[in-house]
């Protein structure tokens, strides 16, 4: 029986909503214990946190692994490494490769190479239609055999109503959870940045924000007409956001998430065509940004996930409306969410809600939890230790962050995997 | 006399001192263009490559025009042509011309921002001759001397920019040059092509000509590319030419002083009845042309002047 005890920690609790000073108990794997005072349990193993942050380890929704298809970008190792050196436990794989995940083979591969390459959790989702393509629906029962945690074309818009209407059923019978983007794709297509002033002044093709919002009023129809699980991949406008309370209110069983790069920098930031910034759906304007943030705050945004989507420099190195959307974020969500909280938006224990508590409940996994029997997933960070970030020290294959050059404030120290560290700052 | 910029991209970069400086200088190289031997040797042993990946005759011709009157060696590359189609990005294109060493390198793109990209990777100066919606710097500097020629100053100009806002870098360009010269900016068309959050640039907005022309000094009418022209952005040619030709009726709400300008080509009766086009006492179409030349004469001379201090820097 192993165990080892973290002692002095700041224990971030989400469920809770609470910041204690105390200890914690690891014990085959699994959270034991935790406790405050002098009064601690006796154990060989002991990690002295020194007054540092503990909390339970990110659950990140929606991360690009580029296998199969182009491991020159991404693989399982390089995307595990990026995670355990960002405090991300548990990986929630989209099935955008090439070809698409979305046959019950494909997935058992890409599961066999998570389960060799990466030392966090991986757990993978599937294909809503086959090839993404919005035509057929795939093998949902099947896949959830396999192991597929929910479904989704990512960032493919089934346009067919008639066809998303049967696979929602579909997965409603199954109990299965939907993502869903929500941008209308007619209004979206060629777009690369919101229409306003910035678009205008840099004379770049830009959709119109109302265009999350058409979207997401489809959605919702359709999820009152099926009644199924549904989650919304990102929501990033202050628009669309009455319309996700009133459907909240209306008892839909529909959650919403939105990225970091939204909740943290806004359309200025392309700045002289700078493609790093490029992501899907495009920066906002700073109100939008502000809107979202509360949304978080307040709770009517459940999630905040990295939206991780490696792309190699000849992807990027393009003039603006060619270029590749997406950007890396696996070993940047950390610290960049610590923005909000030094900027007084987000309290620490809000901040791990969305984060890590939020993400696993909804995918009904047991970590995401700072309490007794809960997967002993854990990130130990300083919040308040700065650093200037410099893209070439990532992880990950590619290195298309927007964060490079900038001042961030908040490193991960460790991060534990079933109590085994599988990531430790060499600077602690 | 001094320019402070390495490169001309857009107007964005320029202060108004720059913008005078240019049109000063352009005004010599009118009155040399107007002699019999129309040469100066400024660009003398210079290399200017125009790279344009999006046809042109009219620009094309004027930047090269005005690369020989100063005596560069020009060469013209048409690049839909050329290695593009065979699948070479646009960064490997410019590494390969830099290694030929050019002085100054004009580009034409049909995407907004690849001239500041390739901009970046090569070590001559580069001209912006148009990309995507984004600027065509040497159009809206040609303009502001036609105005300056025509109206006798730059400054407190009531002007009008009309029709396909939207697409059009000319209409940036002119937008922030005659903001920065404390001019009042009107843009007159339809809402299908004006730009979003456009007011925020410190114009006015209208989409009635007779409106949008009241009492202005300067009509500034913009092309309608003719794949926007059915259904998609206005409902026919001849419902636009209706509400926002302009002809002699509309033009009459104009100061009776008013000038007419166009950036060319034309097309007559879409969004210009002819008569006026080519009416002399208020279409001053053709001088754009010619001040076309003189500008880009300018332009490319301070350019060399930064190039030949930049490298005698070097060499010391």
């Amino acid at each position: 029986m192993t165990r080892t005890l973290f002692t002095d920690a700041r224990l971030i609790d989400p469920d809770a909503d609470t910041e204690t000073r105390g200890w914690l108990l690891v014990e085959n794997g699994r959270i034991a214990a935790i406790g405050g005072g002098a009064d601690m349990p006796q154990t060989d193993a002991r990690i002295d946190c020194a007054g540092k942050c503990l909390a339970p380890g990110l659950v990140d929704l929606g991360v690009k692994v580029c296998e199969p298809g182009e491991r020159h970008k991404e693989s399982y190792r390089s995307a595990g490494r990026a995670a355990a050196a960002g405090g991300v436990t548990t990986m929630i794989t989209r099935p955008d490769t090439l070809p698409a995940i979305d046959s019950p083979e494909a997935l058992e591969f890409v599961s066999r190479r998570a389960n060799a390459a990466a030392e966090v959790n991986v757990l993978p989702m599937a294909a809503l239609t086959k090839g993404r393509d919005g035509r057929e629906m795939t093998e949902i029962g099947f896949l959830m055999d396999a192991g597929a945690v929910a479904f989704t074309d990512c960032d493919h818009v089934v346009r067919d109503t008639k066809v998303l209407a049967r696979a929602l059923s579909y997965a409603r019978g199954l109990g299965a959870l939907v993502i869903g983007h929500i941008q209308e794709p007619v209004l979206s297509a060629g777009a690369a940045a919101t229409s306003g002033k910035f678009a205008s002044l840099y004379g770049l093709p830009a959709v119109s924000p109302m265009a999350e919002r058409m979207g997401l009023d489809r959605d919702i129809a359709l999820i009152e007409m099926t009644g199924v699980r549904y989650h919304v991949d990102q929501v990033t406008t202050a628009r669309a956001l009455p319309a996700l309370r009133r459907a909240r209110d209306n008892g839909l069983d529909l959650s919403a998430g939105t990225s970091i790069h939204h909740l943290t920098l806004n359309e200025f930031d392309v700045g002289g065509y700078r493609t790093f910034f490029k992501v899907k759906p495009p920066l906002r304007a700073e109100d939008d940004r502000m809107a979202v943030v509360e949304a978080v705050r307040n709770g009517l945004i459940d999630t905040i996930s990295s939206m991780h989507t490696p792309q190699d420099e000849e992807s990027k190195r393009l003039p603006f409306e060619e270029a590749a959307s997406g950007a890396v974020g696996l070993e940047t969500l950390l610290p960049a969410a610590l923005r909000l909280y030094h900027s007084g938006d987000l309290s620490l224990p809000v901040l791990f809600r969305a984060l890590s508590r939020n993400p696993a409940r909804r995918l009904g996994l047991p970590c995401g939890r700072l309490s007794a029997g809960a997967p002993a997933d854990l990130v130990l960070f300083d919040p308040d230790t700065p650093f200037v970030l410099d893209r070439w020290t990532l992880q990950s294959k590619s290195k298309n962050t927007p964060f490079d050059g900038q001042r961030m404030q908040g490193k991960v120290l460790a991060t534990y995997v079933a109590g085994q560290a599988v990531f430790e700052s060499i600077n602690a | 006399m001094s320019f402070s910029q390495s490169h001309l991209l857009g107007i964005e970069p320029l202060a108004p001192a720059d913008i005078t400086t240019i049109l000063d200088l352009a005004d010599q190289y009118v009155a040399l263009n107007r002699r019999d031997v129309k040469h100066a040797d400024a660009l003398a042993g210079l290399t200017q490559i125009n790279m344009f990946f999006e046809n042109s005759t009219r620009t094309q011709a004027s930047f090269e025009l005005a690369g020989k009157r100063l005596g560069a060696d020009v060469m013209n590359m048409s690049m839909q042509a050329s290695s593009v189609k065979k699948g070479e990005t646009l960064i490997d294109t410019a590494l390969t011309l830099n290694a030929m060493h050019p002085d100054l390198l004009v580009v034409r793109h049909p995407h907004s921002g690849a001239v500041d990209l390739l901009a970046q990777k090569v070590n001559c100066a580069v001209l912006n001759a148009g990309d995507g919606r984004h600027e065509h710097p040497t159009q809206a500097l040609l303009d502001a001397l036609t105005i300056r020629r025509a109206k006798g100053r730059l400054h407190r100009l009531s002007i009008a920019i009309c029709g396909d806002i939207a697409h059009s870098r000319v209409a940036r360009s002119n937008i922030i040059l005659l903001g920065k010269m404390e001019n009042r900016v009107r843009l007159v068309g339809p809402p299908t092509l004006m730009p979003a959050g456009i007011a925020d640039f410190g114009v006015e907005v209208f989409e009635d000509m007779e409106e949008g022309l009241r009492d202005v000094d300067v009509v500034m009418m913009l092309r309608l590319q003719r794949e926007r022209m059915d259904g998609g952005f206005i409902p026919s040619e001849r419902e636009y030419y209706f509400r926002y030709g302009l002809d002699a009726d509309k033009l009459s709400y104009a100061s009776p002083d008013a000038i007419v300008m166009h950036p060319g080509p034309m097309n007559r009766g879409v969004e210009i009845d002819g008569e006026i086009a080519d009416d002399i006492n208020r279409s001053v179409i053709q001088e754009q042309v010619e001040m076309g030349v003189a500008v880009r004469m300018a332009a490319m001379d301070l350019l060399a002047r930064n190039l030949r201090a930049r490298s005698k820097e070097v060499m010391a």
